[in-house]
């Protein structure tokens, strides 16, 4: 078997450690034996949609935002498009949250998103949201908790789509309406920014199940691992998540 | 009124440290800021010999300890805040606690313009910018951008020491006027084989574009210029070259001045407080102390708390490495690397303010440039965990790493797993902890004594 993971921006948009989730999902499945491959797509380069199993986009800074949101839409967006119809695995995270959506208004400019998922972000007036964060999310049926950190000035409010999940501790995708992230196929979105798989190894399984299942059609069961550090570690970000 | 209201803070402290409190570094110039919000510029007014500030992600403290060893060496006494409590509150106390006719502090990056402005020095050292603490400093670059606006304030009244190898800093010059003074390193056989993926500075401060770099030092430290605006990295004034880097011993390098070469001799290892030392120098020199007075004063340099400090407990010797942010972290790692494996080590990972909450950023520190060499490892800290799961991610030898929480526990076991050299780990409030632990076992003095 073999994962296909196409990385989006890996310079520009990693401003928190992104790297975190790739190297994750790598020793993931080298040690089950499957095969990881991981393709660069910076600015100008396009890509086949049909080669991808798993897309991450990671967060940055304003400028390295606003640099790659025209060259997304220029390049990628009728990938993007493709990818999500055909059931690749997409996460997104922070600033490439903000970029699958409809627009993010900051600073009296508007940047275009991608329109893949019907939301929108504004940078409103008041403190940038930031802490540690934990949701509640159900992705199959059995409701699971991921817990990791935030921190972002746009306030992203859902049109018709689902969110990720519901806030436990933290502020989530406004501060107002209690949902964190967003939801459709098998596209992923969320503030939870950085290196949130270490801190939630289910996450990661369910991408590499899920990427698999995309690439070979049939959804594998994943060999279990010895998870005590990853246990341990999501238990030390949901304490910091209840603790505020 | 100023009198009266010093009086009562200094008692605050006095009494604080005489009942074993601790924090006396920073209580007393908290004490005095809720009387008076401007006693810094009160107190400040009285440093008629002028005052220097130094700012930069890492490597303040011991570049503001390096200035002050070669002001002594002239035989100058600053009043300076040694401990490195380096906001409002900790300069504050510094003014309150010592007497003398000019002032040198190093002030957080994000406090440097609340400081600068009340303070109006004489000289301003920028060091660098790096990711650090993103959920308190916010973004880099908006960093960069309040140093710059602090720079059109003070040009021409305050003197500026750049460091030409951060594109970051270095943009500063564009605002700081003339008698800007740069700094840099100028020997190609120290570059980096690549740039670092913890890369903070990718595109042009003036048009926006990709930066090139022909070389990197240390992070996004090194020789660049952009291919679409023409904008380069300004010729250094103070450069070094023929450089030696000898472990943790130090190095040596050549210090290339408009007053000639001088052979430097420096006790603290690694390129990034080669920096340190060549902004301290240049700073000095601005100071009216020369180039050659300035590298003699260097060569007898002491490590200050945290950074680099050794201590002997039995038969064990304690190095303390301070690590913070993916920058710092690199060079350490970079540091340990030329040390003998297999080398042991103890890492504290706490998420508390002074930290950082978020400790995202261990996953972009290269902690796999141990993988091979690493011995007896154990973690503590609030975040032990996560940075133990970094280090299996890296690759390191899971069966040689221990989580334990508790910190004194952690070095217990930590000391007896150690064969003959430990490497210390902390985060800031992690080396905090380390260091009253120590001094309550007797191995070191509190730190506000030392």
């Amino acid at each position: 078997m073999k994962l296909r993971l196409l990385s989006l921006y890996p310079d520009q948009m990693n401003i928190y450690a992104d790297r975190g989730n790739i190297l994750f999902l790598q020793h993931r499945c080298e040690w089950r034996g499957i095969d990881f491959e991981v393709t660069r797509c910076g600015p100008g380069d396009r890509f086949d949609p049909g080669d991808h199993d798993l897309l991450y986009m990671g967060g940055g800074q304003d400028r390295d935002q606003k640099a790659v949101a025209g060259d997304l839409i220029e390049s990628k967006q009728a990938s993007m498009r493709a990818a999500k119809e055909g059931g690749a695995a997409i996460l997104a995270v922070c600033g490439g949250y903000q970029l699958l959506g409809e627009s993010y208004e900051l600073e009296g400019e508007t940047i275009e998103g991608l329109g893949l998922v019907d939301l929108k972000t504004v940078r409103e007036p008041g403190p940038r949201l930031i802490g540690p964060v934990a949701i509640e999310v159900d992705l199959d049926g059995e409701p699971k908790v991921l817990a990791g950190f935030e921190n972002h000035g746009g306030r992203t409010r859902l049109g018709n789509c689902s969110p990720l999940g519901k806030v436990i501790h933290g502020h989530g995708n406004n501060g107002e309406d209690g949902f964190e992230g967003v939801r459709e196929d098998n596209l992923i979105g969320t503030y939870l920014h950085g290196p949130l798989l270490p801190k939630n190894a289910w996450l990661a399984d369910h991408l590499i199940a899920t990427g698999l299942e995309h690439h070979h059609g049939e959804r594998p069961e994943l060999e279990p691992l010895d998870d005590g550090l990853e246990d341990a570690a999501h238990r030390a970000a949901l304490t910091a998540a209840r603790k505020g | 009124m100023i009198r009266t209201k010093a009086f009562l803070a200094r008692s605050v402290g006095r009494l604080s440290r005489a009942t074993g409190r601790g924090g006396g570094t920073t209580l007393p110039g908290r004490v005095l800021l809720k009387l008076d919000s401007d006693a810094i510029s009160k107190l400040g007014s009285r440093l008629t010999g002028g005052v220097t500030l130094i700012s930069a992600t890492n490597g303040k403290t011991t570049t503001a300890s390096m200035l002050a060893t070669i002001l002594a060496g002239a035989g100058r006494e600053p009043v300076h805040n040694r401990a490195g409590s380096n906001m409002t509150w900790g300069v504050a106390t510094a003014l309150l606690e010592q007497k003398g006719s000019e002032g040198l502090f190093e002030v957080d990056e994000a406090w440097l313009p609340e400081v600068a402005d009340r303070l109006r020095p004489r000289t301003i050292l920028l060091g660098n910018l790096f990711r650090d603490q993103l959920d308190r400093y916010g973004e880099t670059e908006a960093l960069a951008d309040a140093w710059a606006e602090l720079a059109s304030r003070l040009a021409g009244e305050t003197g500026f020491v750049l460091n030409a190898d951060d594109p970051l800093v270095a943009d500063i010059g564009k605002t700081s006027g003339p008698g800007t003074v740069f700094f840099g390193i100028d020997d190609e056989s120290q570059a980096l084989p690549e740039l670092q993926h913890a890369h903070d500075a990718k595109l042009c401060r003036v048009c926006g574009h990709e930066l090139t770099y022909d070389r990197a030092f240390v992070g996004h430290l090194g020789h660049y210029h952009c291919e679409h605006c023409g904008m380069r990295r300004p010729n250094p004034d103070i450069t070094a070259t023929a450089i030696t880097l000898n472990g943790m011993n130090g190095l040596t390098a050549t210090v290339n001045s408009p007053e000639g070469e001088a052979r430097l001799e420096l006790p603290l290892p690694g390129l990034y407080n080669l920096y340190n030392a060549l902004g301290a120098i240049a700073t000095a020199r601005e100071l009216g102390v020369s180039v050659a007075e300035a590298v003699a004063s260097l060569a007898g340099m002491k490590a200050v708390f945290g950074r680099v400090e050794r201590i002997e407990i039995d038969d064990v010797s304690l190095s303390i490495l301070l690590i913070k942010n993916p920058a710092g972290a690199n060079e350490v790692i970079r540091t340990l690397a030329l040390e003998p494996a297999p080398i042991d080590l103890w890492i504290a990972l706490n998420d508390r303010i002074a930290d950082g909450r978020d400790v995202s950023w261990i996953w972009d520190a290269d902690f796999e440039m141990l993988a091979d060499r690493v011995g007896s490892v154990t973690c503590t800290g609030t975040r032990a965990s996560e940075m133990a799961l970094r280090l299996k991610y890296a690759g390191w030898p899971v069966e040689n790493v221990i989580v334990e929480e508790d910190a004194e526990a952690a070095l217990d076991r930590a000391l007896s797993g150690a064969g003959g050299k430990l490497f210390a780990l902390p985060t800031y409030t992690a080396l905090l902890d380390l260091r009253n632990l120590l001094a309550e076992r007797g191995d070191t003095e509190r730190y506000w004594e030392g």
